[in-house]
């Protein structure tokens, strides 16, 4: 695995150079800004940073957790994509390195940068440890479901990428993806019939994200999300290996 | 060290490469010639593990490019068709990157890609290895396409077409490159400028329309050109028929044509194709005092050969299944 980690520094550096990369950061750094001093009123989130408002990072984490749904897709359109429009993917696969390398590669890389946006996020928990209260639990806990989180997200925008070659379609599938596992799961589990509403229920992301982001580290929601990462990254090398074969 | 059999690909329902056989040696500098679309770099990609063939086998090294490709792709170097680059990685960077990718050490990396870059021209000017590859020309992305190649010194180098789009003064210094690579690593090059190949390569293959259409060193090759030679002699003099007339009742000869420019008139003499009638020529000139002011003997050429041979099979045109 060691050249995965040699693939995943040119990925990193890669996406700090990226004008885009900056963009989509600054998008979801400034929307989380907007919660933390603004709120959202739409889904009736009071702002955070207001005296005499509760001084919780519950409602950010979630908004985060929502705002991944489009940011990931976003992050990972062009990492293979790009390699398939401008044709470095014929230099890549010819060098002696497994499709599995390749992925892993590209996925640590990602994750870097977006571990690097998160760490960003980290003045509004000082805020927060300087003007309020704040729960130190809540906080390590609603990372690390933002990591589980991001990694599992990352993975469904790298696995569309390696579909397709251009960017603009592998976004937008994954964005639909990840809608689907949430927005269309509440739904059914609301609406539809037995079983189908238990299932939905056991496949939505946002509750195993809930937990997170209310200080509790529950194992399914651990499970969830490494094993989503797991079978996507999984099934990005397949497509890798059957892209080949067209 | 290369051994194709049989080696075959349809992309859908068109067949790009028929059933194509060939060996290579250690050590030889091999040439792909053929039309556009006739299979080249379809076969090289077949050849370098990038794409897996329909049916056949290819072996490079004793190592099978389907179930032993990383063994494969460890000796080998290619360099694809319009040398693709990320454009935001500087020349030293990328250089640095595909060393690593390739397995070579830390300590020799530096090292390694500092010999390549003095190898192909990137190391002066002094910023060339800083500059990002976004903004290179062409020329320069060639060369760092084939530093690249050069890193790890494989035994086997595959250059798809390593001279397009690359000004005259370049290509003579990639010739002369090439031409010293092959007495270290074995070379298969493709290219569709003959003049090139013929100069740099000890076999040459010609594919048209997916098949081999004839293999062979450029002499032999020349040497099969269909047709006879002829000779293109001026002499002093208007009277075209007249003249016309009398070379052609020298003997050995089939058929002379003559036009007339501007005082002297240009005689396109066609003979047998084992004869050289030059000095009869001169003789028959002197001997009826006509003044010559140039006599010269056109043979059969590669390119003759190569549009010969490529006409026949692009008259079939690929196959495609179900026809």
């Amino acid at each position: 695995m060691r050249k995965a980690i040699v693939l995943a520094r040119r990925e990193m550096a890669g996406y700090f150079f990226s004008p885009l990369a900056y963009v989509i950061g600054a998008g979801f750094l400034a929307f989380s800004a907007g919660v933390f001093f603004f709120g959202f009123r739409l889904l009736g989130i009071p702002a955070i940073f207001q005296s005499g408002n509760e001084a919780t990072l519950r409602p950010l984490f979630e908004m985060m957790a929502y705002s991944m749904i489009v940011a990931g897709p976003l992050l990972t359109m062009r990492l293979i994509s790009d390699e398939y429009r401008s044709g470095t993917i014929e230099t890549l696969m010819t060098a002696p390195v497994t499709d599995t390398e390749v992925v892993v590669g590209k996925f640590l890389g990602v994750m870097c940068f977006y571990i690097a946006l998160l760490a960003c996020t980290g003045v509004f928990v000082a805020l927060l440890a300087a003007f309020g209260e704040l729960d130190v639990g809540v906080a390590v806990t609603g990372y690390l479901g933002m990591v589980l989180l991001g990694a599992a997200y990352i993975s469904v925008g790298l696995f569309t990428s390696t579909m397709t070659r251009y960017q603009l379609v592998s976004a937008i599938v994954g964005i639909g993806i990840l809608a689907a596992f949430v927005a269309v799961m509440y739904m059914l589990v609301s609406y539809a019939p037995q079983p189908l509403d238990l299932i939905a229920s056991k496949l939505n992301a946002m509750t195993y994200f809930k937990d997170f982001s209310r200080g509790m580290i529950d194992t399914r929601g651990v499970i969830y999300f490494l094993s989503a990462t797991a079978l996507l990254l999984f099934l990005s090398v397949k497509t890798l290996e059957s892209k080949r074969w067209r | 060290m290369i051994d194709v059999e049989n080696l075959t690909k349809w992309y859908g329902r068109v067949l790009a490469v028929d059933r194509i056989s060939f060996h290579v040696d250690k050590g030889q500098v091999v040439g792909f010639l053929g039309p556009n679309g006739a299979g080249k770099s379809t076969t090289l990609k077949m050849l370098t593990c990038f794409l897996p063939a329909t049916s056949g086998k290819v072996t490079v090294a004793g190592h099978d490019v389907l179930s032993d490709s990383l063994a494969v792709r460890r000796q080998m170097g290619y360099m694809p068709e319009n040398v693709p680059l990320y454009p935001e990685m500087r020349v030293g960077e990328y250089l640095m990157f595909r060393a690593a990718l390739r397995d070579i050490g830390r300590r020799k990396r530096r090292s390694a890609v500092e010999n390549v870059a003095e190898r192909c021209w990137l190391s002066k000017p002094e910023n060339v290895m800083r500059r990002r590859l976004g903004e290179l020309s062409r020329g320069y992305k060639q060369r760092v396409g084939l530093a690249e190649v050069l890193l790890h010194s494989p035994a086997v180098l595959v250059l798809d077409e390593p001279t397009i789009g690359l000004d005259p003064a370049q290509i003579r210094s990639m010739r002369e490159l090439i031409r010293q690579l092959a007495d270290e690593h074995t070379v298969i090059l493709s290219s569709h400028i003959l003049a090139e190949v013929e100069q740099t390569c000890d076999q040459l293959i010609i594919i048209a329309a997916g098949q081999i259409a004839a293999t062979g060193s450029p002499t032999e090759l020349r040497q099969r050109v269909v047709g006879p030679s002829r000779i293109i002699a001026e002499v002093a003099g208007n009277d075209v028929d007249v003249l016309r007339q009398s070379a052609a009742s020298i003997g050995g000869v089939n058929d002379v044509t003559a036009e007339s420019r501007d005082g002297w008139v240009r005689l396109t003499i066609s003979h047998g194709p084992k004869e050289d009638l030059r000095a009869k020529v001169a003789q028959w000139a002197a001997s009826n005092d006509h003044q010559l002011r140039e006599l010269r003997r056109e043979v059969g050429s590669l390119e003759d050969f190569f549009v010969q041979i490529t006409y026949q099979q692009n008259l079939q045109g690929p196959q495609r299944m179900g026809a």
